[in-house]
């Protein structure tokens, strides 16, 4: 954030050591100022939007709300009704288990793909589209409805298996396997942080591995001790663009499953059983408490990526 | 915070790079061969399950699951005019539902984005810092934390069963993604158009609409394929504050699909996910540029 507001006082200084020589008509600083709010007037409008439902929401986290009735104030009896609801923390787990298996994997693939195409090929940006164009679809309906059919008994994941001889299971069915398939649909998705790899790659300079592969150093070694270092910071981006995401699944889980979150609420995401909780049992209240936890929780999350990221992302200046 | 500072980096070493010889990594012919064939085979798993729902579209319900090739031994075109008409209302109602939204919410953020960019990137207030700062937190912020109280508002207001919740929010700048986007890229632009302007007796509202915007039509752009993806395939939104059947988007209209399952209208409900995603593939294969452009600047999905 420093970088980018950093023009600010230098050019409020140069305004300023202009100002003597301008004629004196009117205060065209002020003017400005006035025209600037003006400007802003649509995004004022937008954070009083946000600001008092956050708030508002903060409070109905304490709340028995419903939507029909006056909300009461209850103190913290949402919170402690959560510690004791099993579905709320099968949701935690479902949400966990998929963030952690899926936002690793899709990186890594996105990086190794990333530095293959890295490679000055030839059709580059074909093959950039063809990995992209996923990324764009995985959250739409047909495609989750889509992967129901091809993880479905019959479908086309099964008939490969059966190729070899092997029984595959009833991915959409068994608690064991639903999850399992959306972990897939995610990786299916890496295009986008794939092209942000690959435009951070691109800005590695040449001369640093041509240097390096006189003193012989090898490939491994240039990947850990140039690659690795230089484009760390787009790594940490990725890393906490994907987990917030990823925290905040909904489609996914609600469609795979037709809404419930099941086999076994074993694809209850945590977002789809606060639409439940909200929006089906009409519990605001609760449902409130729920949204102010996952905002904790993604904020300890980003927090503690910001301090570990001291340890491993390396900044050039 | 030094995150944020990736992208303008980034844009000024890809023109370096572009000097380098791009040979120094590519390796012996054999080594690219296998490269391509290893990026090959990837691309074909990646693009086999859409090539999966365009050939089941075009196949009769029962061989759907019958045959795993590709290439449909029986034609059957019929599964686009039955699943057109399957639900209450035919198609392109939903089609045309989603194409109101979408239009809307494009408009809504090219001029409320644009807005707001051009006082955060070139324009001098107080309390510009801090209103950007709040600006980039709202990036981070989990939309499902202002569900409850915006629903309330919403149908205090008389707004469900309407677009409005849909639309509205757009016109007020509340995607900071955008914002962010557009300010990165009117930061490029140079300050002394502002003072070419200002000397020829433009206002700051002139100097936006004529100097600036006109030069920002690649952000706008980027801005408006991203806002028609996301839109067309927004389903929560929709999900929450449309009940009447008449009003459904697209992906409600496809969900609908779902809960009238039976095997008889696989065929027709693959043909019409294939009518569902197609815009998005042809603005996709239309503004690849700006997406890719848009995304790495970014990092929007």
């Amino acid at each position: 954030m420093s970088v980018l507001t950093k023009q600010a006082p230098g050019a409020a200084a140069a305004l300023g050591a202009g100002a003597p020589g301008r004629p004196s008509r009117g205060t065209p600083r002020r003017k400005n100022q006035r025209s600037g709010y003006l400007f802003l007037l649509p995004w004022f409008l937008g954070m009083l939007f946000t600001i008092i439902p956050f708030f508002a929401s903060l409070y109905l986290a304490f709340t028995d709300y419903n939507l029909f009735m006056e909300p009461n104030f209850v103190g913290l009896a949402n919170f402690q009704a959560m510690a004791g609801d099993p579905r709320l923390w099968q949701s935690l787990k479902v949400t966990f288990i998929y963030t952690f298996v899926s936002v690793p994997i899709s990186l890594a693939v996105a990086l190794a793909i990333a530095l293959v195409l890295n490679r000055g090929l030839q059709g580059l940006a074909i093959y950039r589209s063809v990995y992209y164009l996923p990324s764009l679809l995985g959250g739409s309906v047909a495609i989750v409805m889509l992967w129901r059919y091809i993880f479905g008994n019959d479908g086309i994941v099964n008939g490969f298996l059966s190729l070899f001889g092997i029984q595959g299971p009833a991915w959409v069915t068994d608690p064991d396997f639903s999850l399992s398939t959306l972990i897939v649909l995610n990786v299916w998705t890496f295009g986008s942080p794939m092209v942000i790899f690959l435009a951070g790659l691109r800005q590695v300079p040449t001369m640093y591995y041509e240097a390096a592969s006189i003193d012989g150093a090898s490939r491994w070694r240039q990947f850990r001790s140039i690659t690795i270092p230089l484009i760390s910071p787009i790594i940490f981006f990725n890393l906490i663009m994907q987990l917030i995401g990823s925290f905040q699944t909904f489609t996914q889980g609600y469609v795979m499953s037709g809404g419930t979150g099941g086999p076994a609420d074993s694809t209850l995401f945590y977002n789809l059983y606060l639409y439940q909780k909200g929006f089906t049992e009409f519990e605001m209240g609760y449902a409130s408490a729920m949204a102010w936890l996952l905002l904790m929780i993604i904020a300890i999350f980003t927090a503690v990526n910001f301090i570990a990221s001291k340890f491993w992302v390396f900044y050039d200046n | 915070m030094a995150l944020i500072e990736l992208p303008t980096k980034r844009k000024q070493d890809k023109r370096a790079r572009q000097a380098d010889p791009e040979d120094a990594l590519a390796g012996t012919p054999g080594t690219r061969f296998s490269r391509h064939l290893i990026l090959c085979l990837v691309g074909l798993v990646m693009l086999y399950p859409l090539l999966w729902l365009i050939s089941s579209s075009l196949k009769p319900s029962n061989d759907i699951f019958r045959q795993l090739g590709l290439w449909p031994e029986n034609w059957d075109f019929g599964n686009y005019a039955q699943g057109w008409t399957a639900l209450d209302q035919p198609f392109h109602v939903y089609l045309f539902n989603s194409m109101i939204v979408v239009v809307f919410s494009i408009v809504g953020n090219i001029f409320s984005c644009a807005l707001a960019a051009y006082a955060f990137a070139r324009m001098e207030f107080t309390g510009r810092k801090l209103f950007f700062a709040l600006m980039l937190g709202t990036l981070m912020l989990p939309g499902h934390v202002l569900l409850v109280p915006q629903y309330i508002i919403f149908s205090q207001l008389g707004w469900l069963d309407t677009y409005l919740p849909l639309i509205m929010p757009n016109f007020m700048a509340t995607n900071a993604f955008f914002i962010f986007l557009m300010v990165q890229f009117m930061k490029a632009l140079p300050k002394e158009l502002d003072d070419a302007a200002q000397i020829d007796g433009c206002g700051p509202f002139r100097t936006f609409l004529r100097v600036i915007l006109p030069l920002c039509v690649p952000a706008m752009a980027t801005t408006a394929i991203f806002t028609f993806i996301s839109t067309w395939n927004e389903f929560f939104g929709p999900l929450l504050y449309i009940q009447n059947q008449d009003l459904y988007t697209v992906p409600l209209a496809l969900r609908a699909f779902m809960d009238s399952e039976g095997q008889s209208m696989w065929g027709p409900m693959f043909a019409m996910s294939v009518v569902s995603i197609a815009p998005i593939i042809g603005f996709f294969i239309a503004g690849q540029k700006y997406l890719i452009n848009g995304i790495a600047t970014t990092g929007l999905k």
